[in-house]
């Protein structure tokens, strides 16, 4: 941990000949004018990413973006300002900028810096170095050849290696004094077939924080060849689908992916920020029964080298696994320090930012519903008539009615308890609140995603995991047209 | 900073930076650089939450040896970080492999003359006159009836953005430009539960920006006419897409004649063109050099200059949008569209919403979308709604949670009708548009 707070000066305070005195000195710049709490994010992200597509690797990028991020907080009250040099002139600039906000309030004080010990919850390691890049545009190519040797319906292959490494610094007039080192990885196949003129497409990838020894280390290229069979498979069996129905019934989801209906139907709105306004549908909810029993909801940012792990949150709190839903009933909301403060409860470790130039707020980590008693194939055959959705495209929710939407991009048929057809254009539509009391089956297969997710939130995305088992709701709104 | 200044700035930068990729051993680059610098200021619950300063700059380039590419892109823009960008570009570049499509647009297709679109109007307003305004705007909202029961608070934004595009063929455009905004979103409430809805004005000039009571008013007006929701029956029925939803639904299409969509066979309008693809009155065109409009430049992402012209012409696809790499991929040749098309218009024969409704008799008007369900592969179409039910000819209760299917093809042969409720606060200036007929789900 100190050893990581060692690394992130060296990265971030070196180039520009900044000290802890000199940072001292303008937190206390930002405390002047009666300022409640004051924090300077100092960042640097390196990213490189690799695409193939038609055959050959036809593009690479290279990124580099470093940053400071000043924050004033006075009550309810924030100032922001940004520098993208980290240098003292351009650091003091925005503390004067930033504490502008506070007129009143605040004792200005100033807490001695604590540096705390953390397990690292993932691997220390340097994704950008960790493969040259001939073998990085090696395994591409493979990639490449393999799926078009899969089926000769397929016309078009792209593959995308992405990784960045990014090291922060939080210090804070509260003590904070946190510094954190994040590798993430990222691999992804899309495939496009096409057979009698009709074209569908096809997508599986995975990654999570750590390096490409994941994907590079293994014999015969295992783990690649896994995401180029997904992708061809789900474009194939799109060939065969047939048009979604449309109406209210039950729907089974799958295993893993699917746990984005979660992320939406209830992750928003379990977030600090929406309940301390008001605006959630979850408002004031703590204690009340919001779910059938079956349902036990965590977000867990501990979970080792996932997509959505923190071991420092980006205000320097540690991650944690915070129990929101316990049996169906309301047990948390995910807190950053200004909502956690104002609703006078610690924060739980959700303080999250895209990057310096952005404020933090409540966010999701690895979001999942842990597994129930119930078989699978018990589940499926329990469906008269229904859906059963395998993997989800993306979906939204309008935290303040509950409403959300999920575009299924694999879904088939249920029919007197058989999986039948494969189902195209399906989206299905409903109220969080009410879909997690229509609960009725929790299957024991808990799967996690393969490390792709994105969350947006008022324009800021972040890297997050979803997860759950199969799982039965008695009636939902399927968008289909026949 | 004078806007001259900043530009001849950011020029000298470009400037430096080509030859630094020149020096390095490019056969060709490009470079943009953007310098922006913004103030917001957030008010909720009539007092100020947010005062966020932002001073940004950053520059990405591009480059070219023979046929191989490499791109970066960083936030230093000291010397020593413009020529590890560059190396590191040149790094990339080594590794890709020959791509025959490479290279920066044809010569003679660079934009020589730069009209002057009058995009900048710098709002001379600090921190305390912009949350003077949003106070205004939320006050309006929350005073509008007692069922706004709370409020997500007003957002007032003043926004200047310079970008530098220049390239090797000694090509060298600046574009400086504002954006001011009027944002407001709140809650209504009552017995059956909670509605959220927003309204916002945008413009480069901040003269041009609605009223603030005007734009409260409308926020919470819409968040009124949420409440009281039923239940439809699951059915075939006429669809009004509201300007803002119609604009989106223009945005598709744009997506399934890109080039980047049709040369990966990724659209379901590959090999369309000179086919009929809308409705025989739908006209969709672009216009660059609109005074003042948020869409408009004088060149595109490549240098080439832009240009009017009509994509959908009486139905019928009359072009592609291109920029020079997708046009080599297709053997065509650019339509000066790279990054896109700047202030598209669909225009056919106009009505007044009311007699939009009328035509329609029963059906929904949509308000909201939700959701990712186009499939630009397949045309696939199927999304979460909420809107206005529409029996007799006119509004009888909201909806929500429904969902609306079809695929694309049907719905833009089916648009029968567009109304004259020109919404220009996007890149695509429509009114409502009337769809015949679309699966209704609830």
């Amino acid at each position: 941990m100190t050893q990581l707070i060692e690394t992130a000066k060296q990265d971030l305070w070196e180039p520009g000949e900044i000290g802890e005195t000199d940072v001292s000195r303008l937190i206390g710049r930002l405390m002047h004018r009666q300022v409640d709490a004051g924090e300077l994010f100092f960042q640097q992200r390196r990213s490189e990413s690799w695409m193939l597509e038609d055959g050959i690797v036809k593009d690479g990028a290279f990124s580099v973006d470093r940053g400071v991020g000043v924050r004033a907080v006075s009550g309810e009250k924030t100032g922001f300002a940004f520098a993208d040099d980290i240098v003292l002139p351009a650091l003091g600039k925005a503390a004067d900028a930033a504490r502008t906000i506070a007129r009143t309030g605040g004792d200005g004080s100033i807490q001695a810096y604590r540096r705390r010990e953390v397990a690292p919850r993932y691997a220390d390691t340097d994704p950008l170095e960790s493969f040259t890049e001939h073998e990085k545009v090696a395994l591409l190519s493979r990639v490449d050849g393999f799926a078009r040797g899969l089926d000769p319906c397929v016309k078009q292959v792209t593959a995308r290696l992405a990784a960045n490494i990014e090291t922060n610094l939080v210090v804070g007039s509260d003590g904070t004094f946190a510094g954190d080192v994040r590798p993430l990885v990222r691999f992804d196949v899309a495939v496009i077939v096409e057979r009698d003129g009709r074209r569908e497409r096809g997508f599986a990838g995975g990654g999570g924080r750590h390096d490409f020894s994941w994907i590079l280390s293994g014999d015969a290229d295992e783990e690649a060849r896994k995401y180029a069979r997904e992708a061809v498979r789900q474009a194939l069996t799109n060939l065969d689908a047939v048009d979604a129905p449309a109406g209210s019934m039950p729907v089974v989801l799958g295993p893993g992916w699917a746990g984005v209906l979660l992320h939406e139907a209830v992750g928003h709105g379990l977030e600090g920020d929406f309940n301390r306004k008001g605006t959630s549908a979850y408002t004031g909810r703590i204690g009340e029964k919001v779910a059938s029993e079956l349902c036990t909801v965590v977000d867990d940012a501990t979970m080792k080298e996932r997509r959505g792990s923190l071991t420092l949150d980006d205000e320097g709190t540690p991650g944690q696994r915070t129990v929101l839903i316990e049996n169906g009933v309301l047990k948390g909301y995910m807190q950053d320090k200004l909502n956690a403060r104002l609703m006078k409860t610690p924060s739980t470790g959700n303080g999250r930012r895209e990057s310096y130039g952005c404020l933090p707020m409540p966010r999701m980590t690895n979001t999942l519903l842990l597994a129930g008693d119930s078989d699978p194939g018990e589940i499926i055959a329990s469906v008269g008539d229904g859906v059963y959705a395998v993997s989800f495209g993306g979906g939204q929710v309008d935290i303040t009615s509950g409403r959300f939407v999920f575009s299924a991009t694999e879904a088939y048929r249920i029919e007197n308890g058989k999986v039948t057809v494969p189902v195209r254009g399906m989206s299905l539509v409903g109220s969080g609140p009410e879909v997690m009391t229509r609960v009725s089956m929790v299957g024991n297969d808990l799967a996690l995603d393969e490390g792709v997710g994105t969350c947006g939130k008022e324009g800021q995305s972040v890297p997050v995991g979803v997860g759950q088992p199969t799982v039965k709701i008695d009636e939902i709104t399927v968008g289909g047209t026949v | 900073m004078d806007t001259g200044d900043l530009e001849s700035d950011l020029k000298r930068l470009v400037g430096d930076i080509l030859d630094e990729a020149r020096k390095q051993g490019a056969t060709g680059a490009e470079v943009s650089v953007g310098d922006d610098e913004g103030l917001t200021v957030v008010v909720r619950q009539r007092d100020i939450e947010t005062i966020e300063f932002s001073q940004d700059r950053g520059f990405g380039i591009t480059v070219y040896v023979g046929l191989r590419k490499g791109t970066a892109t960083t936030s230093d823009s000291r010397p020593e970080a413009v020529r590890r960008t560059v190396r590191a570009a040149l790094g990339i570049a080594r590794h890709t492999e020959d791509d025959a499509c490479n290279g920066l647009a044809d010569p003679d297709r660079m934009a020589t003359e730069l009209p002057d679109l009058d995009l900048h109007h710098p709002w001379h307003a600090d921190a305390d006159a912009l949350r003077e305004v949003a106070l205004e705007t939320e006050a309006a909202a929350l005073d509008r009836d007692p069922r706004i029961v709370n409020s997500e608070g007003a957002e007032v934004a003043t926004q200047r953005s310079c970008r530098v595009y220049g390239n090797t063929h000694g090509f060298m455009g600046a574009v400086t430009g504002t954006r001011h905004s009027v944002h407001c979103a709140v809650v209504a409430g009552d017995d059956g539960g909670m509605e959220r809805d927003h309204w916002y004005s945008i413009a480069r000039d901040p003269e041009d920006l609605d009223d603030p009571v005007g734009v409260g008013r409308e926020a919470a007006q819409r968040a009124l006419a949420r409440l009281g929701t039923r239940p439809i029956r699951t059915g075939n029925w006429p669809v009004l897409f509201s300007p803002r939803m119609a604009a989106g639904l223009i945005g598709h299409l744009v997506g399934a004649i890109s080039g980047a969509a049709l040369y990966r066979r990724a659209s379901y309008l590959t090999d369309s063109l000179g086919k009929q693809v809308a409705a025989q009155g739908v006209t969709l065109a672009e216009y660059p050099h609109l005074p003042k409009a948020l869409g408009s430049a004088g060149f595109d992402a490549d240098g080439v200059a832009t240009e009017s012209k009509a994509f959908v012409q009486e139905g019928r696809l009359a072009r592609y949008v291109l920029g020079s790499y997708s046009a080599r991929r297709l053997g065509l040749t650019t339509t000066g569209n790279a990054g896109g098309v700047f202030n598209l218009a669909l225009e056919t024969e106009r009505e007044c919403p009311a007699a939009l409704m009328r035509q329609m008799g029963t059906g929904l008007v949509v308000t909201e979308l939700m959701g990712q369900g186009v499939d630009l592969v397949s045309g696939h179409y199927s999304r979460a709604a909420a809107g206005i039910w529409i029996e007799g000819g006119e509004p009888a209760y909201p909806v929500e949670k429904v969902t609306i299917a079809s695929t694309l093809d049907d719905m833009y042969h089916g648009i029968v009708a567009a109304g004259d409720d020109i919404d220009r606060r996007s890149n695509v200036h429509t009114g409502s548009v009337l769809i015949e007929s679309m699966t209704v789900a609830s």
